[in-house]
């Protein structure tokens, strides 16, 4: 009976094309909406643990100041040298100990120029952010030490600058110095926020400290931990060796803050899900409003069709029969514009995955999830109508024109 | 003593309340039993329509007793007297009441979908159902695209495919022209005789009345006549058509 009632609602559905499309329109796009958000927010949390799995999650983050966006303590912003750096690369722990300074430049080489940000660092930078060479070579320990005039291009300024044309071996100026071009990075896309993580220039960190900054300071330092470290051992370590260095007695709070890229990675995770919650919950409504569409639709049915509801109670149909005829009609209708939004939804959260730069992460089970919570919008705004067809007094409803 | 196949104990039906009371039967009774031909009359607001929704299952009196072989049909639950009409009763209507964009086969099997036949038998039987009232061929149409007469067939053979012990037809001619309303009325003739299927049908006029066997006529809710009759028309030559109902009655 109920296969019986599923092609017969097929039927009655496919009589009537436009309107069962423009009826099903509510659930296709509140549907895919929930879909495309979702599938996005998870490609771009993969994207997050793939990025901080490709930093390893053995890398820890040395700031100054107190951890948190509060009040900071006199002196709290005290920066980091190169020798806080050097000291740091001592302890067995670490395995690998890049400086970080940088500044805001423009990049000039012939007559285009770009505006970009320059990345003093070491020769373990490359590693230690997880940055591969596309071409060209990276810069030596020793070239950093000295501050040579080398730097290696990240893909957006190298675009920007060389368009299809070799960079390698080229002068180009930023600010006032002149360097050579030595390496050129892989692109690595958006990163979670959307921001061009390309749009760089890695320069070896004295060079930097000297000719754009006139200063010593390092404004980060990024640590590898050695194999077999925990994460909360190389926190420790570089506390006690911090504390030590910057002289804060018992007592007293840390100037300076180690995070590890785990709690990064969750931080832009939460951030993540917040944000594609959001959405969701905005989509839902959409949903929720596709729903009352289909229980409209199914009204303005029920009333066209009053007289076949009197044909088929006086040839013998229970009016629960009827009740399922109909209810079958809307849930059929319903599933049909839910699995049309999971198709419109996956496609979207494709599209924006090439655009955004993130993974494609589809979740059968958030497209599980919409195909029964479509099913159960048609059977709660099906049911209304459904009722109404079925309480038809059959002799009213033969009498009706 | 077998009971009849219809009665009807002092049945009355009361619509609206005080004021607006509408007595639309009054104190009626009527047996009809199988095999017969029983053509009810009157003008409108006589009754007639009303006795049929209860003989039909569709309406309840409001004192009284309708009994269906016996069975007070009054007590019957909803869902009982939905089964009642699939399986005794097939309804042929005067404006033919079939479903649009719906062919003539897809009507024909609607009473048997209900009846729970799987897909095979349905065909087969309302294929059978479809010659029955000569409408080999026709079963792919529309009823758009058939004629009124044809329509009217489609619908007899609607009812006629539930197999049932009584056919109500409700002015089944009442949208055809004379020669259309010979054909079905002979049609219904041969139902009843040569299948022993009991119909009932209600008309306001007389020379269609003249194809039953038996007359009743209803005149403000009561029954004011009740005689059998002589059947006009191809009752004993049923295929030739000879006299139209006009001139019958004439």
């Amino acid at each position: 009976m109920i296969l019986e009632a599923v092609r017969l609602a097929l039927r009655s559905i496919l009589r009537n094309k436009l309107r069962s499309f423009l009826t099903i329109l509510g659930v296709v796009i509140g549907v895919g909406a929930v879909i495309a958000m979702v599938t996005v927010g998870q490609g771009s949390s993969q994207q997050v643990s793939q990025s901080v799995s490709g930093l390893g999650s053995d890398m820890l983050v040395l700031r100054p100041g107190q951890r948190g966006f509060g009040p900071q303590t006199s002196g709290g912003n005290r920066r980091f040298n190169l020798r806080d750096a050097d000291a740091l690369s001592e302890l067995r722990e670490a395995r690998l100990v890049a400086p970080v300074t940088s500044s805001s430049v423009t990049a000039v080489y012939g007559n285009t120029n770009a505006s970009t940000q320059v990345t003093g660092s070491n020769e373990a930078f490359l590693e230690v952010a997880g940055w591969t060479l596309a071409d060209g070579r990276n810069m030596t320990a020793a070239e950093a030490r000295g501050g040579a005039a080398y730097c290696i291009l990240g893909d957006t300024v190298r675009q920007k600058l060389f368009g299809g044309g070799d960079a390698i071996g080229e002068q180009i100026r930023v600010k006032q110095i002149s360097c050579q071009v030595i390496g050129l990075l892989q692109a690595k896309g958006a990163s979670s926020f959307g921001n061009d993580q390309d749009d760089l220039i890695i320069m070896p960190i004295r060079l930097v400290q000297r000719r754009l900054n006139g200063d010593g300071d390092v404004n980060s330092i990024q640590i590898a931990l050695a194999s077999g470290v925990t994460t909360t051992e190389g926190i420790a370590a570089v506390q006690d060796l911090m504390r030590d260095r910057r002289r804060i007695g018992l007592g007293q709070e840390d100037n300076f803050n180690v995070s590890d890229m785990r709690e990064v990675a969750d931080m832009l995770n939460s951030v993540n899900s917040v944000l594609s919650g959001m959405l969701s919950s905005v989509a839902a409504v959409s949903l929720l409003v596709g729903g009352i569409g289909i229980m409209n639709i199914m009204l303005v049915s029920v009333t066209e069709r009053t007289r076949e509801i009197g044909i088929r109670l006086a040839i013998g149909a229970t009016s629960g029969q009827v009740l399922t005829q109909f209810l079958v009609e809307a849930v059929v209708l319903s599933l049909l514009g839910g699995v049309v939004g999971i198709g419109v939804g996956l496609a979207l959260a494709w599209g924006a995955g090439i655009f955004m730069a993130i993974p494609f992460a589809p979740d059968p089970l958030v497209v599980l999830m919409a195909f029964g919570f479509s099913a159960v919008v048609g059977v709660v705004f099906g049911y209304f109508p459904a009722r109404r067809a079925a309480r038809l007094d059959p002799i009213e409803a033969l009498r009706h024109q | 003593m077998e009971p009849p196949l219809i009665e009807f104990r002092n049945v009355s039906r009361i619509y609206g309340e005080g004021e607006a009371e509408v007595r639309a039967l009054d104190g009626v009774d009527l047996i009809i039993r199988r095999g017969e031909f029983v053509a009810i009359m009157g003008p409108s607001g006589s009754g007639k329509s009303t006795t049929m929704n209860i003989i039909g299952c569709l309406d309840r009196p409001t004192s009284g007793a309708c009994l269906f072989e016996g069975t007070d049909v009054g007590g019957l639950s909803g869902d009982a007297l939905a089964l009642l009409r699939r399986h005794y009763l097939g309804f042929v209507f005067q404006g033919f009441n079939l479903l649009a964009r719906t062919t003539a086969q897809e009507n024909v099997e609607l009473p048997l979908i209900y009846k729970g036949l799987p897909a095979a038998e349905r065909a087969r039987a309302a294929k059978l159902a479809l010659a029955r009232v000569g409408l080999e061929g026709r079963e792919g149409h529309d009823p758009s695209q058939l004629s009124g007469g044809q329509q009217q067939r489609v619908a007899i053979a609607r009812a006629l495919a539930g197999n049932p012990t009584v056919i109500l037809a409700d002015e089944p001619t009442g949208n055809l022209d004379s020669h259309r309303s010979h054909e079905i009325l002979t049609l219904l003739q041969q139902l009843n005789r040569d299948e022993g299927i009991t119909i009932v049908m209600v008309t306001h006029e007389a020379d269609i009345a003249a194809y039953a066997r038996r007359l009743v006529v209803f005149t403000d809710g009561r029954i004011t006549r009740d005689e059998a009759t002589t059947p006009v028309g191809g009752a004993t030559t049923p295929a030739d058509g000879a006299a139209t109902p006009a001139e019958a009655v004439s």
